[in-house]
């Protein structure tokens, strides 16, 4: 037996091994929320650990890369500096004069949304983060952020790039985040057709693409078409560029869903520096609004929208004379029941002819014919 | 001072500077972190299966690489958001086959090497598709074939000049 044992020790610690993290697997399946990926305690931990051990490591690479580059494009790589500087004045002279114009232009549509009663939210405050590395193969997308809680960051909290968005926050620790890209197939957003209007829920795949697999056929969808966010996961503010269609075709394995592929706006794979929404004001605070309600060009634009709108009844008064009284609305302020008019032959149908129900008797017979007076 | 081997199984173990020991896959599950960054197309290359496929064939003792295999299978698992075991349960089982077959064969020839790194790379492929589809049931897409063997040929290119590099850890040459 001893024999035996020591003979095929190898084996049973291997399977001893194996059953042990299948335990482990088991017991990590039982997550905090159903159909959540958000991990229980202790695994959290474990994963705090990993990330304290690497992520000083990767930070003091990344703060050396940026050492050196700085360097080299501060202090060395300095030729045509001058002339570059003189072009980018010229530039930042014509943007401002854009700025000013675009600046009245979106003060304006805010003011109109606002009139309109749009919900709609908007990005308020962003903290920029630099990727300092990855978790690690194809198979996990997600990257480290050289930003955590001492910065305001917290989980759930939406990941953007001026191209697009790029996906959420999933862990947490004082120095750092993971970033989990919107490519990972545990990652859902709630997003928009722009033409169509349909709205769908954004997934990653196992090989890395991005698609919404939860609409029905439509014709009017086309490569091409732009995605945004809906705003229905409350995570992503809503109307954030998400990407275009890339193709459409029908989905063998959900059938009758679709499988819409996008191509996402922003670079996935070549992600230098994210901003992450740490507060997503709604778009016009109490404070605001009054400050429209005071705007004199907010009131006379919300007077020219109500000129704009059709009225039912257009009344014209003229200075210094009331408009006579309408009788037909004098009436209807007056009396509310409703009469009906006299019979002129009554029946059996005629209000009155038939007795109450709680007056009549069983087995009593009622002429109604005299009441009614109608002929047999 | 020189050494004494008893049986013939004992001169071909290998031995490794404690250092080389633990520093290796600790490298390699940093380079896998990292490198995706600078190069996005580097997250083809498993680099904890290529050391820990080094030692397993080296060493040529399954207990030896069932235990290695799994400490940084699980390693590798807390970088990622997946769930904690599914590498380690791969690597074990691959640290126990390539301890195994590292004791019938030639595994200091380039060849051999080669062709190890290929098989145990679509082995450690199918693994992960095994947990994913039956423990975890994540009825995804299936296996990219086409893929894993891309996968396989690059982690063949990339393990041999790390194979020469590990060769030099080696305290008993």
């Amino acid at each position: 037996m001893d024999s035996f044992l020591a003979r095929y020790k190898g084996l049973f610690v291997l399977l001893a091994v194996v059953l042990a993290q299948m335990i482990g697997l088991a017991t990590q399946m039982r997550r905090p929320d159903y159909l959540s990926r958000a991990d229980g305690h202790n695994v959290r931990i474990v994963r705090g650990w990993a990330a304290y051990t690497i992520v000083p490591i990767e930070k003091l690479l990344w703060r050396t890369g940026q050492t050196v580059r700085g360097t080299w494009h501060g202090y060395i790589d300095l030729r045509h500096v001058r002339q570059h500087d003189k072009d980018l004045q010229y530039q930042i002279d014509q943007l401002r004069l854009q700025a000013a114009g675009t600046a009245e232009d979106a003060r304006q549509g805010q003011r109109l949304q606002h009139l309109l009663g749009f919900k709609q939210a908007y990005v308020g405050k962003t903290v920029a983060a630099q990727v300092i590395g990855t978790g690690g193969g194809d198979r996990s997308h997600i990257l480290v952020l050289n930003k955590g809680s001492k910065d305001g960051i917290a989980p759930d909290m939406a990941v953007i790039t001026p191209d697009g968005i790029v996906g959420k926050i999933r862990d947490v620790y004082p120095d750092s985040s993971q970033l989990l890209l919107m490519n990972d197939s545990s990652s859902g957003v709630g997003v928009i057709l722009t033409n169509v209007r349909s709205r769908g829920v954004l997934r990653g795949t196992s090989s890395g693409a991005v698609q919404i697999g939860t609409l029905l056929p439509d014709d009017r969808i086309k490569p091409g078409e732009t995605v945004v966010t809906s705003g229905g996961d409350r995570v992503f503010p809503r109307g954030l560029s998400v990407g275009t269609v890339r193709s459409v075709s029908l989905d063998p394995e959900h059938q009758p869903y679709t499988s819409i592929l996008i191509q996402p706006a922003a670079n996935l794979d070549r992600l230098e520096e994210v901003l992450v929404i740490t507060d997503v004001a709604q778009q016009l605070t109490l404070a605001q609004t009054a400050d429209s309600d005071a705007d004199p060009s907010a009131r006379k634009a919300s007077e020219i929208v109500a000129e704009r709108l059709p009225g039912l009844h257009t009344e014209t008064v003229q200075d210094g004379m009331k408009p006579p009284p309408d009788p037909a609305k004098k009436d209807a302020a007056a009396t509310t029941t409703v009469k009906a008019t006299p019979t002129l032959h009554r029946d059996h149908y005629s209000p009155g002819t038939v007795p109450n129900a709680a007056e009549m008797k069983p087995g009593a017979k009622h002429n109604t014919d005299q009441a009614t007076g109608a002929p047999n | 001072m020189p050494r004494h081997f008893t049986t013939r199984r004992e001169l071909e173990q290998h031995h490794f500077y404690p250092a080389a020991t633990i520093g290796a896959p600790l490298l390699a599950l940093f380079l896998s972190a990292y490198l995706p960054k600078l190069f996005p197309v580097s997250t083809i290359v498993d680099w904890p299966l290529i050391v820990v496929v080094y030692f397993y064939i080296a060493r040529r003792n399954p207990l030896s690489g069932t235990l290695t295999g799994t400490l940084t299978g699980l390693l590798q698992d807390t970088l990622s958001n997946g769930y904690i075991g599914v590498n380690g349960i791969a690597k074990s089982v691959i640290g126990y086959v390539g301890a195994s077959i590292g004791l019938k064969l030639d595994v200091d020839n380039i060849l051999t090497r080669t062709i190890l790194n290929f098989a145990f790379s679509l082995l450690h492929s199918l693994i992960l598709f095994v947990i994913g589809y039956v423990l975890l049931a994540s009825h995804g897409p299936g296996m990219l074939w086409t893929h894993e063997l891309i996968r396989a040929v690059v982690n063949c290119i990339v393990a041999l000049p790390v194979f020469l590099l590990l060769d030099l850890a080696r305290s008993d040459i």
